[in-house]
């Protein structure tokens, strides 16, 4: 059964080349705007992997994924940050928020494939 | 324009005799996009002004040419699973049979230095150090230039992603401007040196783990031969050499055996 990524990201131009790229690895891939619409989503089903957003409108990326966290299951999602943020700090922050990886935009399919390998679903 | 068919066989004579590169009819595309900026640097128009400076021998062109069609390509923790299978197996197996506790690793073929640090950072994730373990890695590439920028250990974040953990980037990486930059206690654990394969490699003693990742499969039939049975000579007793996995050596044949369990992964055959 193909593994499902949801793309929680508020510009469309970075949801659409993530998802044709996962796509191409073998990723059914569902889309979210903000960190709410993605909370939403996971309360239908629950995806294998999220590629998660720092900055977004209605909830920052933060946010929903310490909330996420809290869900029942929600410890078992793997979580991919991918943000235009790439400072040390930042990165820490994502990382004790419970990221499992850290993608700093701009990202290639390599990035993408190392990234999804290095937390196992892949 | 059409590069002369002399030309084309003087690249082929001189990146065969001088790095063991096996260059095919029907690549002139290959030299024309490595050897451009070449041409540019020494201020020539083209493939037959470098051609032309080879043949009244400037050493400082040949260098420059036999560089550029250098394949670089490398990245961090590359392809995961041999970093994993040295974690797991080789270096466990390793240490249960050294008494002096300490480890000599080459990186061959080391480009800009990825393989070599992410080695150094295995090594020190695993905590040897902390059980009384020395180690030293030694990296060695046939390019000057490749081996400065391994040298300056500092990365682009589109490098450095690609294959180190954020977790592994947070500890051994520091940003300096906008890039990432290994830092010492990583860096200073590899020491590099320029070293062409086909001139041999016995000067540097004998080592407990070689890499050769993706080296080999430029080199013509003859060439590999030769240069594995230098690794070989190189390993000691029960050392281990790490090959590209899809890589088919002619390993028996240069006196070398698969060590089980481990791709890519050979131990020396029998006899001395």
């Amino acid at each position: 059964m193909m593994k499902t990524c949801l793309i929680v990201d508020d510009s469309s131009i970075v949801r659409r080349l993530a998802s044709k790229l996962l796509e191409e690895i073998g990723f059914e891939c569902t889309q979210a705007e903000d960190g709410q619409q993605a909370l939403d989503a996971c309360k239908v089903k629950m995806p294998d992997v999220m590629l998660l957003d720092w900055n977004m409108p209605v909830m920052n990326g933060i946010d929903c994924l310490k909330t996420l966290r809290a869900f029942p299951g929600g410890e078992d999602i793997k979580i991919i940050f991918c943000s235009t943020h790439s400072e040390m700090a930042q990165i820490q922050e994502a990382l004790e928020a419970g990221a499992d990886e850290y993608i700093m935009k701009p990202f290639d399919r390599d990035i993408l494939k190392t990234k999804f390998r290095q937390v196992g679903v892949l | 324009m059409n590069l002369h068919p002399q030309d084309f066989l003087l690249f082929v004579d001189v990146l065969r005799r001088e790095s063991g590169l096996v260059l095919d009819p029907g690549q002139e595309y290959l030299l024309k996009s490595r050897l451009m900026p070449v041409a540019d640097r020494h201020g020539v128009d083209n493939l037959e002004g470098i051609a032309r400076e080879i043949r009244m021998g400037s050493p400082d062109m040949l260098r420059d040419v036999v560089e550029a069609m250098s394949t670089h390509e490398t990245s961090f923790f590359r392809d995961l699973l041999p970093f994993r299978q040295l974690q797991d197996k080789v270096l466990p197996a390793l240490m249960r049979t050294r008494d002096d506790k300490a480890l000599r690793i080459w990186s061959a073929g080391c480009a800009s230095g990825q393989e070599a640090y992410s080695l150094a950072m295995l090594l020190h994730d695993m905590g040897i150090a902390h059980q009384g373990w020395k180690y030293d890695i030694l990296a060695t590439d046939i390019s000057h230039q490749v081996l400065e920028k391994a040298k300056a250990a500092r990365y682009t974040a589109f490098e450095a992603q690609r294959g180190v953990p954020a977790p592994t980037l947070l500890r051994h990486f520091t940003r300096m401007d906008e890039q990432w930059a290994v830092k010492p206690h990583i860096r200073d654990a590899v020491k590099f040196r320029q070293l062409n394969l086909l001139d041999g490699a016995g000067h540097l003693g004998r080592f407990d783990l070689i890499l050769c990742r993706n080296v080999l499969i430029y080199f013509d039939a003859a060439t590999r031969l030769s240069v594995l049975s230098d690794l070989r000579s190189c390993l000691n007793r029960d050392g281990v050499l790490l090959l590209g996995a899809a890589e088919t050596p002619p390993a028996e044949a240069a006196g070398l055996k698969l060590l089980d369990g481990v791709m890519g992964g050979y131990v020396r055959g029998g006899g001395e």
